[in-house]
């Protein structure tokens, strides 16, 4: 056990699998001597040198799609993209060649390869620099989309995302970055596809991701302090998603909050909202919720970032009128 | 130039093999047999072949939507190439791609590309890798001039340099971004010039000369072999028939067309052996039959091929994923 931040569990992760496997590399802006625009690689150029940990020009297009074409001959490349907002800029290489090309050539090549994306508000970085752009990913089949909240999830995440012969969308909270806990360096992968009970509770279950686990955890304590039982999902792989503990949980609880950082309006929570309607009907006493933020960009100044983005008080306000 | 008469013959038989293939895939397209779109490559045998002729069987190519050409020179199989035309289980893709999607890694093809410029990309991260493991490897990025509009080409043109990749950059200017003549749709008469930007060396060939193809290339690879980073060929040549089938053309002046049907890569290979004494007209000719009953095994394989399975529709998304996606 070593007690790390999430962002060197990223680090960590990556150091563990490229030790073992050359064929692992990193492309992407500043990443080398640079460490990282949020200093996620940090010193890893020091270890594995140049090749491996390779800074790119700044041509997110070109990150991804340099990433399929290594992964389709052979390595397992980890494409940084710097913000999870500049995916726009390379959307044609994830959506129609990483996602696509296995399914298009019959099976015929494997992609392998993981794309860093730091997501998220709370930066003061505004409305290209915070956004929560998960359902785009989601929403195309071929991608796999995994978003940990604590260092400990980060790192087996990590694992298996590398190991995952399909391309694996890694979502990382640049709120949480500083965020420490105890990581067991020798650890199993943690497989994707499998949910995180973060607290027990009898009373409602809220469904959160990335950095609203964190608020749904601070609202759940508070809460209790009200006699007011709240289980807190994190999913932490967002496809494929483990509706099997998310099912439980509802047989439990018959009431359920989706509590997410994206814009609400065609957001994964919608989604998953969508599926518990559809599966749990019978299990439900109220209409399923979401506390997602407001259908707006992310404004820059502190005041109307932190009314956008939602916190443990709107989490508790929806508990509350929901019980 | 050091080609045997047998290689030669050979690039005759492979430039041969792709018309009639493409010949006999408009004649089904036309007759409905063929679904979906067809972009045909008659006109520019002359560049994948020149191109492919030079290249092992593990190096690495990426194609167009006008990619069958470039497939068969790397050796694809026309069987398999026909039955993914037709839609069929049996097909390079399992009836998943169809005629813009054909790929096959065992021979290097890295898939022809539906998205115009996407496969710049691609081939950067194909170097990339062939250089990262020290296998000598190289990779063709076909192209059209149309792509050379797209951001990909830019940004793959400066990394392949920056990073001296063995990428071989060959465009196939004919012309026309789909209905848009070049002059219209960028400043430059030779696309070879924007080499300059990138510090590589920009080659302006004679498409239609296999030769002069075969030559630029062979020494494009050679530096790329060598470690000298990439090239940018442009070979200038003409699609016979419209952007797919079915374009009315009307943005092509008869005459023009008239004069580079004249310069067909195929007839003008075909009267330097006869001049040459590297092949007599009965040899062709055999050749000719023997391409044509390729082209006839590889329809009656396609038309007696079964459609894939329903239960197929969703393989193939995932290594490990199918279940799930079932559930409608």
């Amino acid at each position: 056990m070593r007690k790390m931040t999430y962002s060197e569990a990223i680090r960590e992760g990556m150091r563990r699998r490229m030790k073992e496997d050359p064929n692992i590399i990193i492309l992407g802006e500043d990443v080398g001597e640079f460490g990282g625009c949020f200093g996620v690689t940090g010193d890893l150029i020091k270890t594995f040198g140049p090749e491996r940990v390779r800074d790119t020009p700044i041509s997110e297009g070109a990150i991804i799609g340099c990433a399929v074409g290594a992964a389709a001959t052979g390595l397992r490349p980890i494409a940084e993209l710097m913000f999870n907002d500049f995916m726009t800029v390379g959307m044609d290489q994830l959506v129609n060649q990483a996602a696509k090309m296995r399914y298009m050539f019959g099976g015929k090549i494997t992609l392998p390869m993981v794309v860093r994306m730091p997501t998220g508000a709370g930066t003061r970085a505004a409305a290209q620099h915070s956004q929560s752009l998960e359902a785009w990913l989601t929403h195309v089949p071929g991608l796999k989309v995994v978003y940990p909240s604590t260092p400990k999830d980060a790192y087996g995440l990590m694992l298996s995302s590398i190991d995952d012969d399909n391309p694996v969308m890694y979502m990382e909270h640049k709120v949480l970055y500083a965020m420490s806990g105890e990581v067991d360096e020798n650890m199993e992968p943690i497989p994707l596809g499998v949910a995180d009970v973060k607290r027990e509770g009898e009373d409602l279950t809220i469904i959160a991701t990335g950095r609203m686990v964190h608020e749904a955890l601070n609202a759940a304590s508070k809460l209790s302090q009200d006699g007011i039982e709240v289980e807190v999902i994190d999913p932490r792989t967002l496809y494929p998603l483990d509706n099997k503990t998310i099912f439980n949980s509802i047989e439990k609880t018959n009431k359920v909050i989706i509590v997410t950082e994206e814009t609400k309006r065609g957001s994964y929570a919608g989604e998953i909202a969508a599926i518990i309607a559809e599966e749990c009907f019978d299990n439900l006493d109220a209409p399923v919720a979401r506390v997602c933020s407001l259908d707006s960009p992310i404004p820059f100044s502190p005041v109307l970032e932190d009314y956008v983005v939602p916190n443990f008080q709107d989490i508790i306000n929806a508990v509350k009128k929901m019980l | 130039m050091s080609l045997s008469n047998y290689q030669i013959i050979e690039m005759y038989k492979t430039m041969k093999r792709i018309r009639e293939f493409e010949s006999k895939a408009m004649e089904l397209f036309g007759e409905g047999h063929i679904p979906g779109f067809v972009h045909l490559y008659m006109g520019e045998e002359a560049v994948a072949t020149g191109v492919c002729s030079n290249l092992n069987e593990d190096d690495y190519i990426t194609s167009t939507h006008r990619g069958h050409g470039h497939i068969v020179a790397k050796g694809g199989d026309l069987k398999y190439m026909m039955a993914e035309l037709f839609g069929k289980a049996t097909g390079y893709c399992k009836g998943k791609g169809g005629s813009m999607h054909i790929a096959d890694a065992t021979k290097g093809i890295l898939g022809a590309n539906g998205i115009v410029g996407a496969g710049h990309n691609i081939a950067v991260g194909a170097g990339l890798s062939a250089k990262y493991k020290g296998t000598g490897q190289v990779c063709i990025c076909f192209f059209g001039d149309g792509s050379t509009n797209q951001g990909t080409f830019h940004e793959s043109l400066n990394m392949a340099s920056i990073w001296k990749l063995p990428v071989i950059f060959v465009c196939e200017n004919n012309l026309y971004g789909i209905s848009m003549h070049q002059s219209r749709h960028q400043a430059i008469q030779d696309v070879a010039d924007r080499a300059v930007a990138y510090n590589m060396p920009g080659v302006v060939v004679d498409g239609n000369d296999i030769f002069a193809v075969y030559e630029a290339a062979n020494e494009a690879i050679n530096r790329a072999r060598n470690g000298q980073g990439p090239t940018l060929i442009e070979c200038k040549t003409y699609r016979h028939r419209g952007h797919f089938e079915g374009d009315p053309t009307t943005y092509r002046d008869p005459e023009e067309v008239r004069e580079w049907l004249n310069k067909d890569p195929i007839h003008r290979l075909f009267e330097y052996m006869i001049e040459n004494n590297i092949s007599t007209e009965e040899e062709i000719q055999r050749i000719n039959e023997e391409v044509n009953k390729e082209i006839d095994e590889a329809v009656r394989f396609a038309e007696e091929s079964p459609y894939p399975p329903l239960e197929s529709a969703v393989e193939d998304i995932y290594t490990d994923i199918v279940e799930e996606v079932r559930v409608r």
